[in-house]
């Protein structure tokens, strides 16, 4: 190493690994200085390259600090402290290990200088966040778990393949730089395909909803801040002005709209709007002008904690009540007041009102779409933000917070305000929202590019307030259309849930059949006729081969027994008898003549 | 629980409540249509620039359409029983 840097991601494992060794009387003041110290390591550290060890004939930086990696490590940190208040009273030391572990790989990945180092950061994102879906416990999120790893297992093998033919051949280095956009090459798609999997660019996002929807109440705070955000920011890297982003991104700020007016469980519509939101930074990413790509950094930052104070709220109801279907909510204003109230600050940011933290960040991205006089991305966009206002900002707080009362009276009994570190982690997130949207310097002036924009026009006021006000009148004429219904939906999960099944069938029957058919023919073809042949050469042996041999061993047993008896000296008897019957024989001729 | 007690405030009192809505939603179009008061010289579009309160009629229609398109696309098949992928 040329020299000691102390990695944030550092502070963050070794804080796992030693958080069973920690007295129970001071795990919660434990369980908050980690976080807080890695926070501040981000924030202390200077701009530059350290970290660099030489491994073989590569060359491993896992300190690439400049202004792109800084405000995505600020946030990330930021959100491990607060992420970590939010859950702390988890008695789970597993479970806070493993947040903490995918909080490291993050900040691993957003630091990381090669590919080498990006890749093994980013498959232990994958290894470590899984573990916030299996501490729910049950079948529905073990069986989440293992899609969410295998679907993300898929991903990494696309960026693996495309980092070893990136990196191949003469003059080629494992830097980790942006790829040259207009002459994409087949590493670079590959490449693309593993970072766009893991923002949940549609048809290869069906993961996200369905493993945060299944995660723990707090494991979803964490899970939808790294993941697409770490993909966001792996994106401006990689791919600025990539053009193909553009589309992808509007269609995923939609499609994610449009299957969340679908959808009956309150944290499956808010991870569908994860897919919408990161689909104006993708776009952002796309569009790759400096406003573009600032706009993007801008809205993953506001977007983590907007999102996670969402997922906090969600995950009280939750936490509190067992339940976080529409169906078996409603009216819980009178239980849970405050949850609603951070609940709807979060509502109000995603939805870019005026004085929250989205009216300063998304606006940007919108802003540059125009510029480069792409209307059709900026009115698709803003139409996008329809539907983000139509749900999470009036259809989650409604429908959980007023509406009909669907709780079961157990659920109603349970109800109530959540833990006081629940609660705070909520108000400093809250504060924070309402912080950026009404100080625009504090977030402007961590962006990758100097900023020249002004999100408070009486133009831009204007326009957002129209949208939004007017979106809330077609809410509460069409309510009823909106009512919750007891479905789920059917998503590109379909095809490797039903795949699955359709391969395991595949075993089972006609792979069976095949095998045991394969089986059955060498019997008959192969091994009858080879006993057959066996067989026959058995009894050849037995009766030609052993008659021969032993007919001929017979014979040579019978003239050694006689010649045995040759040389026991029984050959005076032969002589004697032989002359004998020569003597009579004589006798007989004398007689005769 | 001076928050319920507002909340309380306010749903009894709801017919007020909308009629301020209302009062605010034709304000924001009164507003934007009385020249000098919002600034449209940076406007992107010529419906923008022309079309006072066009951003109100663009989030209704939005809202209405995306809700009526997203219910039909989700009764041709998409939305199914819960237990779907359970047999």
């Amino acid at each position: 190493m040329s020299s000691f840097w102390l990695h944030p991601a550092l502070i963050l494992l070794l804080g796992g690994l030693l958080l069973p060794a920690i007295p129970a009387r001071l795990k919660k003041g434990y369980l908050l200085l980690i976080p807080v110290l890695a926070f501040l390591r981000t924030r202390a550290m200077a701009h530059g390259t350290f970290g660099q060890v030489q491994v073989l004939e590569w060359t491993l930086v896992f300190g690439r600090v400049d202004a792109l990696s800084a405000v995505f490590g600020y946030i990330m940190s930021l959100m491990c402290v607060l992420g970590t208040l939010y859950g702390l009273h988890v008695k789970a030391n597993g479970e806070h290990a493993a947040a903490w572990t995918y909080v490291a790989a993050s900040l691993g990945v957003i630091y990381a200088g090669d590919w080498l180092t990006l890749f093994l950061f980013w498959e232990l994102m994958a290894l470590s966040s899984v573990f916030l879906v299996w501490y729910r416990r049950g079948p529905a999120a073990l069986a989440a778990g293992y899609r969410y790893l295998l679907v993300h297992t898929a991903g990494g093998v696309a960026l693996l393949a495309g980092i070893i033919l990136h990196t191949r051949g003469a003059g080629a280095t494992l830097a980790f730089n942006a790829f040259d956009v207009s002459h994409p090459t087949l590493a670079g798609y590959l490449i693309l395909a593993g970072f766009v999997l893991n923002a949940a660019v549609p048809p290869l996002h069906a993961w996200l909803p369905d493993a945060y929807g299944e995660a723990t109440f707090n494991g979803s705070v964490f899970l939808c801040a790294f993941t697409t955000k770490t993909a966001v920011y792996a994106l401006c890297r990689g791919f600025p002005g990539m053009h193909l982003l553009v589309p992808l991104g509007v269609a995923m700020a939609l499609y994610g709209v449009v299957y969340a007016v679908l959808e009956n469980d309150c944290r499956r519509l808010l991870a569908y709007h994860i897919i919408s939101q990161v689909g104006y930074m993708v776009a952002g990413v796309g569009l790759g002008t400096d406003m573009a790509i600032n706009g993007a950094c801008a809205h993953a930052f506001a977007h983590i904690l907007y999102k996670g104070l969402l997922f906090m709220g969600c995950g009280s109801v939750l936490h509190m009540t067992g339940e976080s279907k529409f169906t078996e909510l409603g009216g819980l204003y009178k239980k849970m007041p405050w949850t609603f109230f951070f609940t709807l600050i979060g509502g109000l940011s995603i939805s870019a009102f005026p004085l929250f933290s989205g009216f300063v960040s998304k606006s940007m991205i919108i802003q540059a779409g125009f510029e480069q006089h792409l209307l059709w991305a900026g009115f698709l966009l803003n139409l996008a933000s329809v539907g983000t206002f139509l749900h999470t900002g009036l259809k989650v707080p409604y429908f959980i917070w007023f509406g009909k009362n669907h709780c079961k009276p157990a659920t109603w009994e349970r109800a109530g305000e959540p833990p006081w570190n629940m609660n705070l982690a909520m108000a400093l997130t809250s504060c924070l929202c309402i912080f950026i949207g009404c100080y625009t310097p504090y977030l402007y002036g961590k962006l990758p590019h100097p900023v020249d924009y002004h999100p408070y026009t009486s133009y831009h006021v204007s326009e957002t307030l129209q949208i939004l006000l007017f979106t809330a009148v077609g809410f509460f004429l069409l309510i009823k259309k909106l009512e919750p219904e007891a479905t789920i939906s059917l998503d590109m999960d379909w095809f490797y849930r039903k795949g699955g099944r359709a391969f395991l069938w595949l075993a089972k029957r006609p792979i069976q059949w095949a095998d045991t058919g394969v089986g059955e023919l060498y019997r008959l073809a192969g091994l009858v006729p080879l006993m057959w042949s066996a067989r026959s050469t058995g009894r050849f042996d037995d009766r030609v081969i052993d008659g021969a041999v032993d007919g001929l061993a017979h014979s040579v047993r019978g003239l050694g027994r006689r010649l045995r008896g040759l040389q026991r000296g029984q050959v005076q008897q032969s002589l004697v008898v032989t002359f004998a019957v020569l003597a009579g024989l004589v006798v007989v001729y004398l007689l005769v003549s | 629980m001076r928050l319920l007690k507002f909340i309380e405030f306010l749903r009894a009192r709801l017919r007020t409540v909308v009629w301020l809505g209302v009062g605010v939603l034709l304000g924001l179009v009164v507003l934007d249509a009385l020249p000098g008061v919002v600034v449209k010289e940076h406007a992107h579009t010529w419906v923008e620039r022309h079309v006072p309160g066009f951003w109100a009629v663009f989030g209704f229609v939005g809202c209405v359409v995306l809700i009526i398109l997203s219910k039909a696309f989700g009764h041709l098949g998409i939305m199914t029983r819960e237990d779907y992928y359970d047999e």
